[in-house]
């Protein structure tokens, strides 16, 4: 496979399923990559990933240590050792300014990170800066510092060409000007890199690889993989006049950019900065999110309560069509043939009369898996009356739950605390919580009924009060 | 003076263990455990993992040359298991591979018997069955059984406070490789070069000058390294001595963290006795500190707890008594205050329950009680340069207490679903080993004969700019430009003999180890000078890298003086050594004064509870910090942010589990949280405290790298604030870290009611 690492072309037969943070590291010497976790929870192993699409380059921060190799094939993979020049940068410089750095082992994928940002064709802003380090854990500094050194680069960053970033950060001396020449040189490549996976069968299969290199890094990384991350008939977001089609390869990230599918949710970044984080967000996949089966998948909860079916496909066969709430038969058990992949998603639009809510809580709010989440969409009738209803819940069950009591009983009811309230006797019939790292069973029951009032207190303020319902 | 090793920092390029690049040959080494907390080892059968092709060896105790053992303070801990295992993650085994995957694979093939034994996990049952780490010790000041009959009020209970995981962002390793004559020399991640070296040396069974350790610098340390960096060292040592070839452990996160000990769970009862005025008249309490299942620092960390078990209040009759529990825990072992934080804890627990039951605010005991010239610590040091009450009011001033409180109330009465709360926290911290033998250092220091300087002490830089802070000592002493002074690696072979990097005081002893060097080599130049420019010494001053003489600059350049010097066959290089004056201890009698000099500072914090989830945000941190005359205000406020935060860490969602059978559950960062840059106050603002700092700390900017840490300790009160804002039912409890799950139940909690839907 071919591919770019920083300036040079990389051509190598190593492993597709080896770890793109060991061939930075080990294979070519590129020690600025930190080993912090190899579980994506970290970000010092951050490295940008450059993708070329209609003649430019659009960059993603990813953590390395849960990338497979051929996950970047045909792409730039820029390291800290590719950003350098003979003078700091302004992103490098901020740190040493504010003293962001302190024992220095986070800190270039800190400033890859930020690095990555300066590239985004948006306008800047100090949110989004900080938004981009959400995954680089810093145990010295208290942060304080990297706020500020943010502040600096985003002021910076106000004179930016939105339109041709890449240029401007050159001139600006934000990073080299082998930038220039990326588009080219992939163009050049294009050919030796078209994706051939997504059809060895017998490999193991392989998305975003963001759990999977969390679970059994070791029986992937030596040797092939059937990866399915860059096949671009998995990319799509289709909206049609009543229905809404996700690819299976769609990113966390992908909805939270896409205008269309913000349009149908309204509360979606809210929603969705609480998945993961922004490299996690910028490399999982919807249906590795489904067929991992956790039974705290935050997307799978989002898509339980929108009463999502699955496209299912064996090869060469015909698409089967599975309800996500069917999909769970146990633990980790999932309705998937042997040579079944998942193609997508698909739901049926939220209208006017559609309201929809997640709620997730974990012991740290962001870049943590929940200890519950829920999620729930409701229609309602002209005169106010729960028309269609669909509630879903995490961490409470051996899968994530689709709670087909409490919706029945909600369904056609009027929205009063009474009936909300008698609701919470049902989810105790839906879900079968244990004790574990994330929470008592106690608490676990204790907080998915909080979760449940949050939903109403969050889509009907005007109706709903905590003190009403507890 | 910015941090000089933040350049290398945000360009990649500083050299931590893992990018030393590889000599030909290097094996890697990984370490097989024991999977179970407490059992006897029947059998272990190492055939399969041993033919698994790339193996090339596996170490157990009987490859040991020397003693297996690699207890600090107590001989007690054995570098690997021979009959019996103590803790779940005890190293059994080391594998040596041709690479690291090999040599992980092989480790999953080793098969173990074992007759499995009953675990303990908790401090108070393991002192209850009499397992002890050594005998119990108590401070006493007054007579508190005679005061108790004299206090209008007396109030009991028990506090606990949890664990801590070092998460140094680097893990643990050491890479070591042979010279000639089988001397050895090791690359480690540790705070203490002298440990490993002394360690290696009694388990290889050879003299310490065999052994040679060097530390360029940690990603990353906070006490983790202190004294449990030394079992990689050792192994890799061993292997290397054994094999002929390079060896490199490098950890990896699940095994570092299963196989090190961290910062102490302790368990604790406490008795506190207050008259009508607030003033607290007696103050008594217990400590079981959960050791795990060897020394490690244990002593040192429980000392500490006695000495901060009255934080910065004056409380004339005190018992405080401590027990080192030893469980079925790894070893536990330095972290960040060092013991200090948890006596803490148990003191301010004390506070807010008094001021619950007396209906005031706990500011108001507080504020009463804080420590004034003139008083006696519990373990006899008498308080002077006090700054409690000066930090405190200043605090109240500056940030506005009273108006702070105000809006938080105001704040509460107009909002249902988040209620804010607001607490203050006082810290008072000893600066020095409180083992005061280990209060001393060397530094060593070449100029060269082109006027360059380089500079070795046996401080380990791990973030806290201890080689900035070195470079301003020999820069500021010569007067000459910084980048003139290069800081050299830690070695034991330039500096010897050295106390770990730790306890704050590593800028303290090893700057004024320097100072001493320089200070004798700046007399030589002088001399120097004066015979070139045939003046007297008196008249000579060395300023901005020029020699002045009689008050006016002459022709001599630094560099100029410095090649006169050499050639008049000057000696160059000079050997510092500092020996904290003042202190002492009599174990004995647990009186003396133990401390150079102590660090003060008050915090205001204010949190806002989300009344339906559970969780919290941090709206500000505010306080006023005794730095003394810092010498770095740069380096010594990021001190301050960073440990604020991972106090606060510690206090609320740094949640070590471990299972009844002494099997750590939180065992990866997806597991274990800590602060990420939305779960930091939103504010943090730093005022120092106008002194004239103090002469026992280096250029009179006071040690910083552990006092900040307690501010964190607020963050439980005012949590607890705010959830009784909502609730007023809430019963108070002393059981850190305040989880979200916590902060839930105490919202929800009625006396007698059940949840509805619980």
């Amino acid at each position: 496979m071919e591919f770019i690492l920083n300036d040079s072309i990389i051509k190598t037969d190593k492993p597709g399923g080896m770890t793109l943070l060991d061939f930075i590291r080990y294979d070519n010497h590129l020690t600025g990559t930190k080993i912090g976790c190899r579980e994506g929870d970290c970000g010092a192993c951050t490295v940008l990933i450059g993708e070329l699409k209609e003649g430019k380059v659009s960059y993603k921060s990813m953590t390395s240590c849960i990338t497979p190799l051929i996950n970047v094939k045909g792409k730039h993979v820029v390291t800290i050792e590719g950003l350098n020049m003979k003078e700091l940068s302004p992103v490098q410089q901020a740190f040493v300014e504010t003293g962001g750095t302190q024992c220095g082992f986070c800190t270039a994928g800190f400033i890859v990170s930020l690095s990555g940002y300066c590239m985004s064709e948006k306008e800047p802003r100090y949110e989004d800066g900080i938004s981009a380090i959400d995954g680089n854990i810093c145990r010295c500094t208290g942060y304080k510092s990297i706020e500020r050194a943010t502040d600096m680069i985003v002021e910076r960053l106000a004179q930016k060409d939105v339109n041709d970033p890449v240029s401007w950060l050159v001139n600006e001396q934000f990073i080299p000007e082998y930038f220039i020449d990326i588009p080219n040189k992939l163009e050049a490549i294009k050919m030796a890199s078209q994706p051939t996976n997504g059809h060895e069968e017998g490999l193991p299969k392989v998305g975003g690889g963001t759990d999977l290199y969390v679970q059994r890094p070791d029986d992937l990384i030596t040797g092939s993989v059937n990866g399915f991350y860059d096949l671009p008939a998995l990319k799509n977001i289709t909206i049609t006049t009543n229905k809404c089609l996700l690819g299976a390869g769609v990113t966390v990230s992908d909805l939270m950019k896409s205008k269309e599918f913000n349009s149908l949710f309204p509360s979606l970044q809210k929603h969705l900065k609480l998945v993961s984080s922004t490299q996690i967000r910028n490399m999982g996949t919807i249906a590795g999110n489904f067929v991992n089966a956790s039974p705290i998948g935050d997307l799978t909860i989002f898509f339980l309560a929108l009463d999502s079916t699955l496209h299912l496909r064996e090869t060469g066969g015909e698409i089967r069509k599975v309800k996500l709430r069917d999909f769970y038969k146990g633990y980790k058990e999932i309705t998937l043939k042997a040579n079944e992949l998942v193609e997508g998603v698909e739901f049926n639009l939220p209208d006017d009369s559609t309201y929809f809510n997640f709620e997730k809580v974990s012991k740290r709010t962001y870049l943590d898996i929940a200890s519950v989440n829920a999620a729930i969409c409701i229609t309602l009738t002209a005169d106010g009356c729960v028309e269609t209803i669909h509630a879903s819940a995490g961490g409470v069950g051996p899968t994530p739950l689709y709670l087909s009591k409490t919706s029945s009983y909600l369904k056609g009811k009027s929205l009063t605390p009474d009936h909300v309230r008698s609701a919470v006797e049902m989810l105790r019939e839906d879900t079968s919580p244990i004790s574990d790292v994330r929470g008592s069973r106690e608490y676990k029951i204790l907080l998915l009924r909080q979760l449940f009032f949050a939903h109403f207190i969050e889509l009907f303020p005007e109706k709903f009060e905590i003190e009403m319902l507890v | 003076m910015k941090n000089i090793d933040s350049k290398g920092h945000v360009r990649g390029e500083s050299i931590y263990l893992d990018d030393i690049p590889m000599r030909v040959g290097t094996l890697y080494g990984d370490i097989y455990d024991a999977p179970c907390a407490h059992g006897k080892i029947k059998s272990v059968d190492y055939s399969e993992a041993e033919q698994f092709p790339g193996v090339v060896k596996i170490l157990t105790h009987q490859d040991v040359s020397g003693e297996n053992q690699i207890g600090g303070i107590f001989p007690d801990e054995p570098l690997f298991a021979e009959d019996e295992i103590h803790f779940w993650g005890m190293p059994i085994a080391l594998i040596i591979a041709e690479t690291e995957y090999i040599a992980r694979q092989a480790r999953k093939l080793i098969k173990i018997d074992i007759e499995k034994l009953p675990a303990i996990v908790d401090p108070k049952e393991a002192k209850a069955k009499g397992s002890l780490i050594f005998p119990p010790r108590t401070f006493k000041l007054g007579d508190v059984e005679a005061a108790w009959e004299g206090c209008d009020y007396v109030f009991e209970g028990s506090a606990d406070s949890g664990g801590q995981e070092h998460l140094y962002i680097e893990t643990q390793g050491a890479y070591a490789y042979l010279m000639e004559n089988g001397n050895v020399r090791i690359a480690s991640s540790t705070q203490g070069p002298t440990a490993v070296q002394r360690t290696v040396a009694k388990v290889l069974g050879v003299p310490m000058h065999k052994v040679e350790v060097d530390v360029t610098r940690l990603g990353g340390g906070f006490g983790g390294k202190e004294d449990q960096a030394t079992a990689w060292g050792v192994m890799a040592a061993l292997a290397t001595t054994a094999l002929k070839r390079p060896v490199k452990i490098a950890l990896h996160r699940m095994d570092d963290m299963r196989m090190t000990g961290k910062r102490h769970p302790y368990r604790s009862d406490f008795k506190i006795g207050l008259n009508k005025d607030l003033k607290i008249t007696a103050y008594e309490v217990t400590f079981y500190q959960n050791a795990g299942a060897a020394a490690d620092l244990s002593p040192a960390v429980m000392e500490r707890t006695l000495f901060h078990a009255t934080n910065s209040y004056y409380i004339p009759n005190v018992t405080a008594t401590a027990y080192s529990c030893r469980t079925h825990l790894p070893p536990n072992t330095a972290f960040r205050g060092f013991g200090g934080p948890q006596g803490m804890f148990v003191m301010e627990s004390a506070i807010a329950k008094a001021a619950r039951e007396l209906g005031v605010e706990p500011h108001e005991i507080q504020q009463r009680n804080l420590l004034k010239d003139g008083d006696e610590f519990p373990y006899g040091q008498i308080v002077d340069h006090a700054e409690a009450l000066s930090t405190w009011e200043n605090a109240v001033d500056k940030f506005k207490l009273q108006s702070l409180r105000q809006e938080v109330d105001d704040f509460n009465s107009h909002n249902k679903h988040l209620k804010k709360g607001i607490a203050m926290q006082p810290v008072c911290f000893g600066i020095s080993f409180t083992n005061t033998p280990m209060n001393n250092a060397r530094a060593l220091v070449h100029i060269y004969s082109d006027g360059s300087v380089g500079v070795s002490t046996g401080a380990v830089e791990m973030g806290q700019g201890v080689n900035t802070k070195m470079l301003q000592v020999a820069a500021s002493t010569f007067s000459i430009d910084p980048a003139k002074v290069k800081l050299e690696t830690t070695n034991t072979t330039r500096v010897a003999n050295t106390s770990p990097s730790a306890a704050s005081s590593t800028a303290d002893l090893n700057g004024k180890a320097l100072q001493i060097a320089c200070d004798k080599l700046l007399e030589r130049l002088k001399e120097t000078a004066a015979k070139v420019l045939k003046s007297e010494v008196t008249y000579i001053l060395l300023q901005d890298d020029q020699v002045y003489c009689e008050g006016k600059p002459t022709e001599l350049s630094w560099e100029q003086l410095v090649q006169a010097a050499f050639l008049d066959r000057v000696c160059l290089t000079e050997n510092g050594h500092y020996a904290t004056p003042v202190i002492h201890f009599d174990k004995a009698k647990e009186k003396g004064h133990p401390f150079a000099y102590h660090v003060y500072g008050t915090a205001i914090l204010v949190v806002t509870v989300d009344c339906i989830r559970g969780t919290y945000v941090f709206d500000a941190v505010k306080l006023v910090h005794d730095f003394g005359k810092s010498m770095n205000e740069h380096i010594d406020l990021g001190q301050i942010e960073g440990g604020l935060v991972q106090g606060i860490g510690w206090m609320t969602m740094e949640d070590l589990q471990y299972n009844d059978e002494g099997k750590l559950l939180s065992n990866a960062l997806s597991t274990y949280k800590v602060p990420d840059i939305y779960s930091v106050p939103k504010e943090i603002i730093v005022e120092a405290l106008e002194t004239e700092g103090h002469e026992m700390a280096i250029l009179k900017s006071k040690a910083v790298g552990e006092p900040p840490l307690m501010y964190g300790l607020g963050a439980y009160f005012a949590i607890q604030d705010a959830i009784r804002a909502y609730n007023p039912d809430y019963q108070m409890k002393f059981d850190a870290p305040f989880t979200p799950e916590k902060v839930l139940n105490g919202l929800y909690e009625k006396s007698n009611v059940s949840v509805p839907g619980v």
